[in-house]
């Protein structure tokens, strides 16, 4: 069987040929699907094109959830920083805004990019997007940072997993933040270790993180989880370039989030029977969904 | 299972808002289709487990309508799927399964009559990642995921017929994965589910459809 990969020996991989984390993983997708690496790029580089529609897509004025429980947060936010200075930061909240766009197009029956989970798709595109226009990377360094979100994407599903409904929300808003601030950090200049730490630094806010969508829909509070996603692996990037490093590596940050993974009820993977969904206005919202015809 | 590639960490491209409600509802919806074999005019559709509970708001009615029409599971008409169907005429209904009925989580079973007044039935589900698993077909029980390349020959229970059916496909150079048999309440009569590496033509399907006892075939 192949062998699981591990953050530190994507590092170190990098480190070593001083290159970036994305050569490391688009090499070793190289040679695990037997495909050209021109091919495996442009394959990227559509999902980037995709992406990029869902951004458009999400702000559009009078998006609207299928429910219509979601829809124009991420035009509010937008507006709100066109005419004020925003306390966290441009940036932040524009990645915030864009994120909860691309999620609410997600539940309105668009089309998107899973990253890693539908349920996460505003995270990544939001601050990548964001990313790129901050240190005026061409395209080419966006498809980049995809491959290296990727690699840790599959570093997590290896040893942890992806879904909400196995981990919790911690696995799929957490994962999408950590594999953006991961990306973030490498496209702003950091070393691979920094990078590294960016991630460690997102994901551990995320751990302990349940899947508790009301009414069973992925809109409340999945939208919203978006837009903090992205602000935190923004401000964790920041963080791992000023310096700061977490004590905690992230492949035992990926650890921990699995143990707490499984120690976590039924309850609070995506059964809405408790958490947020379990709250007297989340079963109120309930009620009524069930009453519309 | 692993990831095997970066591919299923970023990606599919799908419409959301959950593969289970969108890809897994339009591929029962495509294999009702093709189960008809024919245009439909008429859709009686009933939901179970948390598909009756939350199909408005996941719009697996838009997405189950968008496969019986014939889309696939990433097109973007998906979410215009119930206003197109009522554009071309064509009479959908929906039903929640009442309480106490029978449970199957993410089911769905479709009633369909085409345009030649032939109906058929079918009950499917969805298990997770878009992938689907059809539990009913007419009178049959199948447990069918249409994975890959899949053909169901309904038949005469009569010496012979099975041995004709895998010979054409041998001919043609078709090799069969897997092949079961499923019997009916009605006497004599029996459903061939065979699954196969890759497609086969109209040519074959033809063929097929004019051995011996062969009664009908479907290809998914
Ligand atoms: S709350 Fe659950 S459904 Fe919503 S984004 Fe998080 S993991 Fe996905």
């Amino acid at each position: 069987m192949r062998r699981k990969i591990t953050i530190s020996e994507l590092v170190a991989a990098a480190e070593q040929r001083g290159c970036p984390i994305w050569q490391v993983v688009l090499e070793r997708e190289e040679r695990l699907q037997g495909t050209e690496r021109q091919d495996i790029w442009h394959k990227m580089k559509e999902y980037w094109m995709v992406m990029k529609g869902s951004l458009d897509a999400g702000t559009k004025p009078g998006n609207r959830s299928l429910s219509g429980l979601v829809g124009e947060e991420g035009a509010l936010l937008t507006r709100y920083i066109e005419k004020t200075k925003p306390l966290s930061g441009y940036g932040s909240v524009l990645a915030a805004a864009r994120a909860m766009g691309v999620a609410v197009v997600n539940a309105s029956q668009g089309r998107i990019v899973a990253a890693p989970t539908a349920g996460s798709c505003g995270i990544l595109p939001a601050v990548l997007a964001t990313v790129a226009e901050e240190t005026g990377a061409v395209e080419d360094a966006v498809v980049g940072a995809l491959f290296t979100a990727a690699g840790v994407g599959m570093v997590i599903d290896e040893h942890a997993g992806t879904a909400g409904a196995k981990s919790g929300c911690q696995a799929e808003c957490g994962s999408a933040s950590c594999m953006a601030a991961v990306a973030a950090a490498e496209m702003a200049g950091g070393t691979p270790r920094q990078a590294a730490n960016a991630g460690a630094l997102a994901l551990k806010n995320f751990l302990g993180l349940v899947c508790d969508p009301v009414a069973g829909l992925v809109e409340i509070p999945c939208v919203k989880r978006n837009a903090i996603g992205a602000g935190v692996a923004l401000l964790a990037a920041d963080m791992a370039l000023a310096g700061i490093e977490s004590k905690i590596p992230l492949d035992e940050v990926i650890q921990a989030m699995k143990e707490i993974g499984d120690a976590m009820p039924a309850s609070l993977k995506e059964t809405s029977l408790a958490g947020l969904a379990g709250t007297p206005t989340a079963r109120e919202i309930e009620k009524r969904m069930n009453e519309i015809d | 299972m692993p990831a095997r590639s970066v591919f299923e960490i970023i990606g599919p491209v799908m419409i959301g808002p959950s593969s289970s409600h969108t890809a897994g509802a339009v591929r029962i919806g495509s294999i009702a289709r093709a189960v008809l074999g024919e245009d439909f005019r008429r859709a009686e559709i009933t939901f179970y487990g948390s598909f009756a509970k939350t199909y408005k708001g996941h719009g697996t009615d838009r997405a189950l309508v968008a496969g019986l029409l014939g889309m696939s599971g990433d097109d973007s008409r998906i979410r215009d799927a119930l206003n197109i169907a009522s554009t071309l005429g064509l009479e959908i209904r929906f039903r929640i399964a009442a309480e106490g009925e029978e449970f199957h989580p993410n089911t769905a079973d479709i009633e369909l009559t085409g345009v030649s007044g032939k109906r058929v039935f079918l009950r499917g589900s969805s298990v997770g990642g878009g992938n689907v698993l059809i539990t009913r077909i007419n009178q049959y029980e199948v447990s069918v995921c249409a994975k890959s390349p899949t053909l169901m020959v309904e038949h005469v229970d009569r010496p012979g017929v099975i041995g004709r059916v895998a010979g054409v496909l041998g001919n043609n150079g078709i090799n069969i994965a897997e092949m079961r048999l499923t019997g009916s309440n009605r006497e004599g009569e029996k459903l061939m589910v065979i699954e196969m590496d890759r497609a086969v033509s109209d040519e074959v399907l033809e063929t097929i459809t004019g051995l011996p006892d062969v009664t009908a075939v479907i290809r998914i």
